[in-house]
Parts: C-alpha cells; structure tokens; sequence
C-alpha cells in the first residue's frame, strides 16, 4: 500500500454550542478516490471546509505526513483544491477568467498550459468562454468550477456534491471525470449524496451520521452491503 | 443666465466632478473588495494637498514623519501579531516593509527638497510619501478586522479617519494651504478659458480610470481583486490571501486619494478638515453607484460636480443641502429596486 496522503485524527468542528464532527479519523492514500458518504446534516460539506481550511478545526490533519499549513492559500500551494457544493463561481467574469483566476498562485506560463490541456477536456468550457459565469447552465457550472478547480494542478481534490442538482446523464459525465482525473496521479476525496455512484468510482468509503464515522471499508464491500445500503441511505441494492 | 456663466459654471462642475469621481471610484474598489466604507479617503486628499503646498515652501513636510511614525506603529503591530511564531524570514519582511521603506522615502524627500524640484516632481514626491500610508492603515485598523461585519468596519473608518484629522491638525495647523499649480497658463477655447490645472485634473482623471480599467481587466491581480469583490470565498479558495487584496485595494485608495489632493491643492486653500467634505462628495457619487458600479459612480460623480457648481450660483447657501439630498431618492430607489443586499 502505498503512503498516506491525508490523514485526520480526531477533528471536531463546533458552530456555536452545536458539535457538527464528533472526531473524526479517517485515512486517505495517495492516488486513491475515497468518498464519504451519509444523510444530508450529517457534517460532509463541514468535513471538506475542515481539511481546506475554510473553517477553524481541533484536531490534527497531516498531509503527506506533515501537519497541514495554516491557510488557504498555503493549503492551495501544497495542492489542496476544493470544489465546493454551491460551486462559489465568480458569475459576473467569463468563464476563461474563472479558469484562468483558478491558477492563481501558479506561474504565467504554467498556466496557459493547464488551461488548453482543461479546454481539450471540456470542450463545452472551450466554446463558450467568452461567456459570463453566471449564464452557464447547471452542468456547465460544475464544469467551470471543477476545471477551475485544476488550475492549480491539484494533488488532492475535494469534491462536495458534484452531481447536486444536475441531470443524470451529466452526473455520469462528471463522475466519468473524476475517475479520468484519477488516471492523471490526482487523489480525490469524493463527498456524494448519491452513494452508489459514488461508490462505483471509488476505491474506500466512509459513511458519516451526525458528525461521526459509522461505517468504513473497501468500496466494493460497502456497495455490496444491503444492510447498509438500506438503512442508512434508504436504497434498495440492486 | 446666459450661456457664458453656463459653460462656465459647467466647465467647473466638470473640474470639481473629476475629483469626485477620482474619489467615487477609490471607495467603491475598497468597498467592493474589503466592505469598508473608507471615509479616511477624503484625509489622503487633505495630506496629499497640504503636503504639496508644503513642498512647494521648499520645506520638508511633516507627512513625511507621519509616514516613519505610520511605519514603525504598523511594526509594533506585526510584531504583537507574530510573538507566538516568530520568524527571521517574517519579520525581516516587516522590517522592510514598514521600516525600510518608509525611511528611504523620508530620507530621499530630505535629499531632493533642497534641490528645488520642478512641480510634476514635487507632485510625484507627494504622491510617493502619501500611498504607502494606505498599507499602514489597513495593517493597523483593518487586517485585525477583515472577517468583521460592514457595521464594525464603518466604525473602524470613522475612528481613523478622526485620528488622521487630528494629525492633519496637530501636524499642519489650522491654516489653509494652497500649493502652486503644476503648470501655469489659461488657454482659451471660444467663449471658455480653460486653465493649465484643469486641464490636469482631466488628463489625470481619463489616465487614472484607463489604468485603473487596464489593471481590473488585463491583469491577473486585478482578476483577483475582482473576483475577491464578486465571490469572497471562491476567490480565498483558489488561493488569493485576504490580505493580498485588502493591501491592493488600500494602497490604490491611498494613491488616488493623494493624486486628488496633488490636482485640488492649487484651485483651492486647503484646510486639515477640508478632505472629508470633499470625500463626502465622492461618497454621494459612489453610493447612486450603489457602491458597486464603476461607470455609473463615475458618471453620477461628474453630475455631482455639475449640480454643486450650478447650486452654489444660485442658492449658495443650500449648495450643501442639495448635494447630500440627491442620495436621498437614490437610497429609497435601491432599497425599492434591489431587495435585500448581501451582509456577512
């Protein structure tokens, strides 16, 4: 097996008087897709901001076996890079603007790079950047902040919900992404509502329910799991 | 009326509304950037033309020690930020930053002043003394705040800006000051004569707008400042640091606001609390922009100059008045039109 790229010990996240993660440890090994799972409220999106810095954790997070930098923008120059649920576009700049802010912290050169190796992947962005962010429709939009997302040549992707709200032929284009992405050395940490799909992709799984893990094991023996797939998703295994 | 004290009283309007709109832009960039309400703007005005007319006496004037004093306060500040993990590489920064360079410009003001400058030098002296005390006041009284609310921040404003009209008081006096133009000469245009100084302040003010289009549109940090002021958490999470954009948009503020004074300074005596007035007139401009529009700040800025010019000929004494009353109807306008704007 190979090392851990990301490993957190006992984090706890507190709004106010209410615990959102009641200590959470979970490991991750680099090049892998591990998704976490669980009912809405259940603390996912909350376990993304942690790791990315978004919001102040107890706990330890280790990357690459070090303690993750303090901010944003050091976790984003470590090559952190987080998709986040409400995608958090820039709406009123065009979509190679997005793109190109995406590379922020990289050098010029590097990204005019990156961003015709994104065009050839999403064509779709490449047809219409001239156009405002904000005109996308819903699947174009999870394709603008994933591709922004890349810009800064990721190694860990943290992806909250990329199918929410998008038609399903599109979640099975973005998923068919995300396990392409996989190919390219890139570690994904995949939060979905849709469990099955997630699961399909991935190579581990963690269930969370009210702030604390429930249930982990390899992708496949999860998915295969009807107990699980019933009582706490509510889906029936096929 | 006829039409000479017309296009007199307009092309005066014009003058005073470039200088609005300088003002207008700088605190709709800071608001929409760092959602401070920058009422300091109109004290970098009074700095800048003070510090000017000040030059121009061939003296050395005390805005320069106001800068080292700025300097050495926003030290102090790093200093007390970083005690728990402090770092030769950190604080060396800081040194630079708030020591070097404030030194190094106290130091070439002591050594080009005797050497009797021509005025676009002396301007640019002004300029170079004046902007770095942007990046002070934000390390100081905004940076501790940056995840406050817009009510907070307000209140920080107008604690700074009363502390920089005190030290405007307690470092030039109560007098008024006029510098000299930076070049003299009235050229006539048909029934207008229009003086070398406002011909300035329009150069200045189209230059300033183009660059200031050139930076938001062309470059990548001027994306970032764009995108911090449409998207604050998409921007912080590609990896643009709060403080990279607050530091901008301060020290922009700052430089237009000191080259504001460096083109009002010669048309009229500046006094140390002459500057908030005159920001006050950019603040109306930017609030009909509802602090969020270039173009239409810059527009409404020009219409200001115009009404306050035509105002103060017919009822001088309700020339203040009516000013400050149009944001009025633009206030129940916004509030009828837009609904609910945005509060973190």
């Amino acid at each position: 097996m190979s090392a851990d790229l990301l490993e957190l010990r006992n984090i706890r996240v507190a709004y106010g008087r209410a615990q959102v993660l009641r200590g959470i440890s979970l490991t991750m090994a680099a090049g892998s897709i591990v998704t976490v799972i669980g009912a809405n409220g259940a603390g996912k999106t909350t376990l993304l901001n942690a790791i990315m810095g978004v919001i102040p954790v107890s706990g330890t997070i280790l990357y690459d076996g070090m303690p993750m930098p303090a901010s944003i923008e050091a976790r984003v120059a470590a090559g952190l890079s987080l998709v986040p649920e409400r995608r958090e576009l820039f709406a009123t700049m065009s979509v190679e603007d997005n793109i190109e802010l995406g590379g922020f912290l990289r050098p010029a050169a590097e990204r005019l790079v990156t961003r015709q190796m994104l065009y050839e992947r999403f064509p779709r962005l490449a047809e219409r950047r001239k156009q405002l962010a904000g005109t996308l429709s819903g699947g174009e939009r999870q394709m603008l902040a994933l591709a922004r997302a890349l810009m800064s040549r990721p190694r860990l992707l943290l992806l909250d919900e990329p199918s929410l709200g998008l038609a399903p032929r599109i979640v099975i284009d973005i998923l068919e992404i995300v396990s392409e992405l996989r190919k390219t050395g890139v570690s994904i940490l995949l939060v979905e509502q849709n469990a099955r799909a997630a699961l399909e992709i991935a190579d581990h799984g963690y269930l969370v329910e009210l702030g604390e893990i429930r249930r982990s094991g390899p992708a496949s023996q999860l998915s295969h799991d009807p107990a699980l797939m019933e009582s706490y998703l509510g889906l029936m295994p096929q | 009326m006829d039409a000479t004290i017309a296009t007199f009283l307009i092309q005066d309007g014009l003058t005073s509304g470039a200088i609005y709109a300088l003002l207008g832009l700088a605190l709709v960039l800071v608001f929409s950037v760092t959602r401070v309400i920058f009422i300091p703007q109109g004290e970098f005005v009074a700095y800048g033309a003070l510090t000017l007319a000040v030059l121009d006496g061939g003296r050395m004037p005390a805005t320069a020690s106001l800068l080292v004093c700025f300097g050495l306060f926003s030290f102090l500040v790093d200093l007390w930020a970083m005690r728990r993990e402090m770092t030769g590489a950190r604080a060396l920064r800081s040194a630079m930053i708030d020591l070097v360079l404030p030194a190094a410009i106290y130091i070439a003001a002591l050594l080009l002043i005797p050497l009797g400058l021509p005025s676009l030098a002396k301007a640019l002296l002004t300029i170079v003394i004046i902007a770095p005390m942007g990046l002070y006041v934000y390390r100081v009284a905004y940076r501790p705040l940056a995840d406050a609310s817009v009510l907070v921040l307000l209140i920080a404003s107008v604690g700074v800006h009363l502390a920089m009209m005190g030290l405007g008081l307690a470092f030039f006096g109560a007098e008024g000051l006029r510098a000299r133009p930076l070049s003299t000469g009235n050229y006539a245009l048909g029934p207008l004569l229009v003086t070398a100084q406002s011909l300035w302040i329009y150069a200045a003010t189209i230059a300033i707008i183009v660059g200031l289009y050139l930076f938001f549109e062309k470059t990548l940090p001027g994306k970032a400042l764009r995108a911090t002021a449409v998207n604050r958490l998409g921007a912080r999470l590609i990896g643009v640091p709060t403080q990279f954009t607050g530091v901008t948009a301060f020290v922009l503020a700052a430089t237009i606001g000191a080259v504001s004074g460096v083109l009002i300074g010669p048309i009229t005596t500046i006094y140390y609390d002459t500057g908030f007035l005159i920001g006050l007139k950019g603040f109306v401009a930017a609030i009909i922009g509802g602090l969020s529009s270039f173009p239409i700040t810059a527009i409404a800025a020009i219409g200001v100059g115009i009404i306050e010019s035509f105002t103060s000929f017919f009822f001088s004494s309700y020339k203040e008045i009516i000013v400050f009353g149009l944001i009025i109807p633009v206030l129940i306008w916004l509030s009828l039109g837009v609904g609910q704007h945005e509060e973190e």
